[in-house]
């Protein structure tokens, strides 16, 4: 079926992709590279120049750069194992015979729609706000003082928010994966006289593990570039307390318009998500067959 | 399952799963309830869970006195525009990429992967400044080229294993049966990729609807899409808990109920074919 020409046909509507997907890595990649070794200000233009590699000593040397990986590492690694493992038992108590499955899952899948900003600042007003909260009602209502959720644990409430909205991602991808496993294996183990926790380890388990890893990969990819939920709430602070990585680099560009130096910190963002990236296309490599 | 259940097993069970459910439901149910309070009740202590003068007020206001039917209708451009947009250009190399495979097509799928773990912040500053000297700043046509982009790879990967799952030999069956090249293309395998790329439409303007790094970074007033809205009244002012409900509640409500229809595709798609 392969001829010459249906082979140049194929070649030819892979190509705008191909290009437009290019330009998009390299046009703005090339730039931030050059200005990177720039001294570049909005806010004072006329000085410009070539500066070496001041850009980056400075993002480097910067207090707040290893707190801003700490807490990009802590949002990225807290959000998989909170979904993954909540996920896993929560599509556990769905794949059970319980009545109105379908509602079950609409009711469960909610969050997963509902766009970062107004995830967060439902979170934020509603449930975290000191004095209107529901969860500062409850305290009080228990005889304790309300928690200062975003201002005391920042890091922790946003990773909490960020983790409400993918539960429901990794609880449905889970709950899938389970229901294609056959009964006839888990009566089989049953009749031979396996408790539930032998039979999930021995069977639910390791039939789970390419879902899983799916999950993994897949949310990575979304939890790397986290904005939204860190912009509506605590903007980063209070102080860097919950400052990450793209968060960091967003202040130095448009907070304080130093171009130079957030293009140094884009070029060393770009840097690390490429080792992670290494990594993770090899686990996507071997789990999804294209 | 098959196995025997007992009535206790299952209530238990029931009684469970609807609990649980319920507690990661309740959020967005709280706030849906908050847009129908007048704003005092939004705030009483102790809190309501159903305030006593029920008011639709809320949204009235929210939709007559802000700019907000502007930022829904740019919402509803930007998601449709881009992801139309995208599928255009993505469908002829899904295509071929499903039906004439080279020995570099699963490269050029891990590669076009990987554009996608990029870090936008990577590319903001360049982003910025080319918009505003392309003039597309704050346009909605700038927003449309921006999500195109960065779903593009998604587009095409979920299209790819939609297409591929389409048997090539009923094409050879066809062009037995005499069949043109275009007849083939009309007839037999359009129905067959409808329900693809269908899912792929629905799911990727989800996701653009949904965005919410280039939509803060990328406009001020004019362009802005909900998620640009929302996230600049994170801190209430003037309008207040109900009105922020309100609001809050019609921008995700059309995603919502698209999402509740997707559903059963959404992990198909969203896990590229891995898990059915």
């Amino acid at each position: 079926m392969s001829t010459h020409s249906t082979r140049l046909a194929g070649r030819l509507m892979v190509a705008p992709s191909v290009a437009v997907l290019f330009l998009w890595m390299i046009v703005p990649l090339a730039m931030t590279f050059y200005f990177s070794f720039r001294l570049y200000r909005l806010l004072s233009p006329d000085r410009t120049g070539w500066v070496g590699f001041t850009n980056y000593k400075w993002f480097l040397n910067a207090p707040d750069f290893w707190l801003a990986i700490a807490n990009t590492l802590a949002l990225v690694l807290g959000v998989l194992l909170i979904t993954v493992v909540l996920g896993v038992l929560v599509a556990l108590l769905l794949d059970q015979p319980v009545k109105g499955q379908g509602p079950l899952r609409i009711l469960v899948i909610a969050p997963f729609f509902v766009m970062p900003p107004v995830a967060a600042s439902i979170w934020e007003n509603l449930f975290m706000h000191p004095q209107n909260g529901l969860l500062a009602a409850a305290a009080r209502g228990l005889g304790y003082d309300p928690i200062l959720y975003l201002e005391q644990y920042p890091m922790s409430s946003v990773i909490f928010i960020t983790a409400w909205e993918w539960l429901p991602f990794a609880t449905l991808i889970l709950l899938t994966a389970m229901q294609s496993l056959s009964s006839e294996q888990l009566e089989a183990a049953e009749m031979d006289g396996a408790g539930a926790f032998a039979r999930f380890q021995y069977i639910v388990l390791p039939h789970l593990t390419r879902a899983i890893t799916v999950v993994i990969l897949i949310e990575t990819i979304f939890l790397l570039g986290i904005f939204g939920e860190i912009f509506t709430t605590t903007q980063g602070g209070p102080g860097s307390a919950s400052t990450t990585l793209p968060y960091m680099i967003y202040k130095q560009a448009l907070v304080s318009k130093d171009i130079g130096r957030a293009a140094a910190g884009g070029i060393i963002a770009v840097i690390l998500a490429n080792i992670v990236a290494f990594f993770l296309m090899r686990g996507i490599g071997k789990n999804l067959d294209a | 399952m098959a196995r025997a259940v007992t009535p206790t097993h299952r209530l238990i069970a029931t009684t469970a799963a609807w609990t649980v459910a319920l507690v990661i439901f309740f959020p967005v149910l709280w706030m849906i309830l908050t847009s129908f309070k007048t704003e005092p009740s939004a705030v009483a202590s102790p809190p309501q869970l159903f305030s006593a003068d029920w008011t639709t007020e809320n949204y009235v206001e929210v939709w007559s006195r802000s700019d907000y039917p502007r930022f829904f209708w740019n919402s509803v451009v930007i998601s449709l525009g881009s992801t139309l947009l995208g599928l255009a250009i993505a469908i002829p190399a899904a295509w071929s990429m499903a039906f004439v495979p080279g020995k570099r097509t699963k490269d050029l799928l891990m590669w076009m992967l990987s554009t996608k773990m990029m870090p936008a912040v990577g590319v903001l500053i360049p982003m910025y400044l080319l918009f505003q000297r392309l003039g597309l700043y704050d346009t909605k046509l700038g927003l449309v080229l921006a999500l195109m982009l960065i779903n593009l790879p998604i587009i095409v990967w979920m299209l790819y294993t939609y297409f591929k799952e389409i048997p090539g030999e009923i094409l050879e069956a066809a062009r037995m049966d005499g069949a043109s090249l275009w007849n083939e293309v009309l007839y037999v395998l359009t129905p067959m990729a409808v329900p693809g790329i269908a899912s792929t439409l629905l799911l990727n303007v989800i996701l653009a609807w949904n965005e919410a790094f280039w939509t803060i970074t990328l406009t001020t007033t004019k362009a802005a899409p909900l998620s640009a809205f929302i996230a600049s009244f994170s801190a209430p002012q003037g309008l207040f808990y109900a009105k922020l409900s309100a609001a809050s509640t019609m921008a995700i409500a059309p995603i919502l109920i698209l999402g509740w229809f997707s559903q059963k595709q959404l992990v198909r798609g969203l896990t590229f074919g891995a898990v059915k």
